[in-house]
């Protein structure tokens, strides 16, 4: 019996401890990997507002420790990545997103660069087809009076020698 | 066609330099907000003098009405500061302060030190509210219609530029 109590003392206590673990407002050891490895992997993919090129996971800004503990709460709560995801976007924007989706708002992000390499590739072909003709006709490049001139001589009779 | 081959690279470096100078002008911190044009977020503080009282977003419904956000330690809330207390001597339209992640005795020194613009201060200690306004950089102005949607939010302090080309103007016309 004795026992029995001592051990429901020791879970009393060990619950208290948790919940006050839990309670703080540090970061505090998850209860296990997993949960830490998919908070670390969610924070590297979101951006700190207040240090801009930083992730949530390296800046120390206070505004990104308290991002950090909404994020594991939600997380404790049984949210998903994705809810997460939405919940600081529909705060934040997606400015948030290190990876930020796809749509009309964004899409200069995403489409511009492929629509320079298309206008480079385009510029490149028109400048090798300009230069291939040069190439293939190289008398339309001469002076036409130079070349009547030149004609002239070779046709001409060797002047006298002597 | 000469001439126009030599001036491909001039125009490249005009439309590159116009891009740049236009982005010079921007300011990086100010990411536009999800939250305008939708419900402002709900919220029940504690209120900064009236401690016993609570305040929420319910309770402003059926007016216009602004949320400055600032703080004691928040330097750039003195910039804009004085501008405030004039504007609540103006009296157009309420302002409401949202007293961010600070000590509530700091913040009634503060407001003694400085004026008290607000019609009334409600105190977000550990800034879950700040974080449901998307609050990043104190101070931030809100301004909330009758139906309590968001219309226009300011990032960073109030100028007089803003106030009396944006903010008054938008006031006037959700008053009507």
């Amino acid at each position: 019996m004795k026992l029995v109590a001592s051990r429901v003392a020791w879970g009393a206590a060990l619950a208290a401890f948790a919940w006050c673990a839990l309670a703080t407002k540090m970061d505090t050891p998850a209860a296990n990997a997993a949960l830490e490895a998919r908070l670390k992997k969610l924070e590297t993919e979101l951006r700190c507002l207040v240090c801009q090129n930083q992730t949530l996971a390296d800046s120390n800004a206070s505004l990104a420790e308290d991002l950090r503990v909404e994020v594991r709460q939600l997380a404790l709560a049984g949210k998903s990545d994705d809810e997460i995801r939405a919940y600081l976007v529909a705060r934040y924007g997606d400015f948030v997103l290190y990876d930020p989706p796809l749509k009309a708002t964004t899409s200069l992000l995403w489409l511009g660069p492929f629509v320079l390499l298309g206008g480079g590739a385009v510029l490149w072909w028109v400048v090798l087809r300009r230069r291939e003709r040069a190439a293939a006709s190289p008398a339309a490049s001469t002076d036409p009076a130079a070349e009547a001139r030149a004609r002239k001589l070779l046709d001409a009779e060797p002047p006298s020698a002597g | 066609m000469k001439t126009f081959r030599w001036s491909i690279p001039l125009v490249i470096f005009v439309v590159l330099v116009a891009f740049l100078w236009v982005g010079l002008g921007r300011d990086p911190r100010e990411v536009p907000s999800p939250l305008i044009g939708k419900p402002a977020p709900a919220f029940r503080l504690a209120q900064l003098h009236e401690t016993g009282k609570t305040l929420s977003n319910d309770d402003l419904k059926g007016k216009v009405w602004m949320l400055n956000v600032w703080a004691s330690w928040c330097v750039s809330c003195r910039v804009e500061h004085p501008l405030l207390v004039q504007l609540a001597k103006a009296n157009i339209v309420p302002v409401y302060g949202l007293d961010y992640k600070d000590r509530p005795d700091d913040g009634r020194a503060w407001l003694a030190q400085n004026g008290d613009p607000y019609t009334a201060s409600i105190v977000d200690q550990d800034g879950r509210v700040g974080i449901d306004y998307g609050v990043y950089g104190v101070p931030e102005t809100f301004v909330i219609d009758k139906a309590g949607v968001v219309r226009y939010k300011q990032i960073g302090p109030l100028t007089a530029e803003a106030l009396k080309q944006k903010i008054l103007p938008l006031v006037t016309e959700l008053q009507k």
